[in-house]
């Protein structure tokens, strides 16, 4: 199923990803093409077949509930674009 | 003699190093020479040569007091610039990594340097691992170098094209990649080198940017099949960091390698993998791999892996869908580039319109498309139900066989700048490496061969999970019978 410009357009806002006005129509066509390609898997037939969740059958553990590491402000801010007084500085969000 | 200590293996130099035939700064020092020289192959993203050089004197004055590591004491490695390195730039090839640098080291190369390896630098690769032919990254491609009788500039495959450069192009004696769908292997394969994809959980993937968390895995690319083991030994293991990390024991896989033959093994050539299009030549090697096997005292066998053909189409919804969720953490907040805007959503767009590049924001629009509501059970659900008839089929067919041998990659190397417009074309490289991944087992690619452009091809060996000794074994017994000895036109024309 083809893409069209708004659905692209549309696609790009919901990975907040700006796409300049004239490269939409060349990647609304590079999207499809791949998306007709992946298409195919709508022939395989999947009836009863549990999608995978884990690659190699393993168990997850849990581990102690307890504070292993933190207290290290400097190192999480050292590479802030922007910060201020000891957070990450953000355009204005609150009016 | 410093052309003769680029010329080593693995555990050759640390013989040397044992025997005090050679230093480790002298080591050092000649893959730092040969690093310099090779910069017209775009091969290092950033070259460390002052650490390199500090590390080398530190294993010298180690193994003076005799206090030895392991066997990579004093080895000069190089690492793929995905893995989080402390005090060097971590970039993943990519615009939007800007002025990074971590403050924590990536577990495996954490666990290099615990070793004692000396680190000459960091490897280019595609832009966030996303390619196969290294033309994806921010900072150009490499070249392979290989150009044969082409006489063109080749892509050395990715997406670790720069650390399987590295290796081929003697600039270090091993390298440090990940392998999401053949970003080992492929390189490896189109370098005239060694790469292996370990079982999914086998090395912890703590410290190395996600691309996609349910196929990436690290390993190593090096010049012989027991050097693979060697580096394989150094950075398995489980992590409590890495929650997929699996909590299995790490066997010595050197010695596995020392004390078996493949006498009894029995090696599956699935049918589904012989693919229209593929060269003669290519289909000719795989056959003689199969021989060399059998000559070796292996059986041979038939097998089917009925679901082959859809493992790519899988692929690339399940790795676009990993990678949108994990892409979003570049956001232009807590590091890398930040593109001003008027809002924050603004802020947001303009970073990473700008910070990313061709291929990874189709991948992240794909992946964005494939998860948005209406349309997950339709791609993403349906691709992992595939998934599980993929690993389902490998699953049956280890009942029977003990290895699957099949070819590596589906050309030798190409141009560089081909397949660019045509990205399923660029993808249908992987056709034979992403199996494994999707279903997490171990792969290997080894050199076997040069086709009639006197370019190197590879043949792919796939295990059982967590049975890489049966694959390492396997794979040793290929090198012996292929007795690859070809050398990079860079190289050869440096002598």
């Amino acid at each position: 199923m083809p893409l069209d410009i708004e659905t692209v357009r549309n696609i790009a806002f919901l990975a907040r990803i700006k796409v300049p006005e004239d490269e939409l129509e060349a990647l609304a066509g590079e999207l499809s093409n791949i998306l007709g390609w992946v298409d195919q898997l709508a022939g395989v037939d999947t009836e009863g077949v549990e999608p995978m969740t884990s690659v190699v059958e393993m168990t997850l553990h849990e581990r102690e509930d307890v504070v292993n590491e933190g207290e290290r402000p400097e190192d999480v801010l050292a590479n802030a674009p922007e910060r201020e007084d000891g957070f990450f500085a953000v355009p204005k969000v609150v009016e | 003699m410093s052309r003769g200590l680029t010329e080593l293996t693995v555990s050759e130099a640390g013989d040397r190093l044992a025997e005090s035939e050679v230093t480790a700064e002298a080591l050092t020092e000649a893959h730092l020479a040969a690093a310099e020289a090779a910069r017209a192959l775009n091969i290092f993203v950033c070259e460390t040569p002052d650490r390199a050089l500090e590390q080398a004197r530190a294993s010298d004055a180690r193994r003076a007091s005799g206090e030895i590591l392991g066997p990579l004491d004093g080895i000069p490695i190089a690492v793929k610039d995905l893995f989080c390195t402390e005090d060097v730039p971590t970039t993943a090839a990519s615009h939007i990594l800007d002025g990074f640098t971590a403050p924590y080291e990536s577990t495996v190369s954490a666990k290099l340097k615990a070793a004692g390896a000396v680190m000459v630098g960091k490897t280019n690769l595609d832009e966030f691992a996303m390619g196969s032919s290294n033309a994806t990254s921010y900072f150009g491609p490499v070249k392979n170098p290989w150009r044969g009788k082409t006489g063109k500039d080749l892509v050395p495959g990715g997406s670790s094209g720069g650390s399987a450069a590295a290796v081929a192009a003697r600039t270090c004696l091993a390298a440090i990649g990940t392998d999401t769908g053949g970003s080992i292997r492929q390189p490896a394969s189109l370098c005239g080198v060694v790469g292996m994809k370990p079982t999914y959980g086998r090395c912890s993937r703590w410290g190395i940017v996600a691309f996609a968390s349910s196929l990436d895995q690290a390993g190593p690319i090096t010049r012989t099949v027991r050097d693979a083991a060697i580096v394989l030994g150094v950075i398995a293991g489980h992590d409590p960091r890495d929650s997929t990390s699996a909590r299995v024991e790490v066997p010595d896989f050197e010695t596995a390698l020392r004390a078996g033959d493949v006498r009894g093994l029995k090696v599956g050539i699935p049918k589904e993998y012989r693919v229209d299009g593929t060269p003669d030549e290519i289909e000719e090697l795989w056959e003689r791999g199969a021989d060399w096997l059998r000559d070796a005292g292996a059986s041979v066998e038939a097998i089917s892996l009925p679901h082959t053909e859809y493992a790519l189409p899988a692929y690339y919804i399940v790795a676009p869908a990993e990678a949108s969720s994990n892409l979003a953490r570049y956001d232009g907040v807590r590091f890398g580039l930040r593109v001003p805007g008027e809002s924050l959503d603004e802020m947001y767009e303009n970073t990473r319109g700008r910070g990313f590049g061709p291929e990874v924001r189709r991948r992240v629009l794909i992946g964005t498309y494939v998860l948005s509501a209406g349309y997950y059970d339709a791609y993403y659900v349906k691709a992992q139900r595939v998934r599980t008839l993929i690993a389902r089929d490998f699953h049956k067919a280890f009942e029977r066989v003990d290895v699957v041998l099949t070819p590596t990659t589906p050309s030798a190397a190409f141009p560089i700048g081909e397949k660019m417009d045509d990205p399923i074309a660029m993808y249908l490289n992987d056709v034979f490496t992403v199996p494994a991944n999707l279903s997490g087992l171990p792969g290997i690619s080894v050199p076997a061969g040069l086709d009639a452009d006197g370019l190197p091809l590879g043949l792919h060996l796939i295990g059982r999970p967590f049975d890489e000794e049966t694959v390492l074994r396997a794979a040793q017994a290929l090198e012996n019978a292929a007795k690859f000895s070809g050398v990079p036109d860079f190289v050869e024309a440096r002598r």
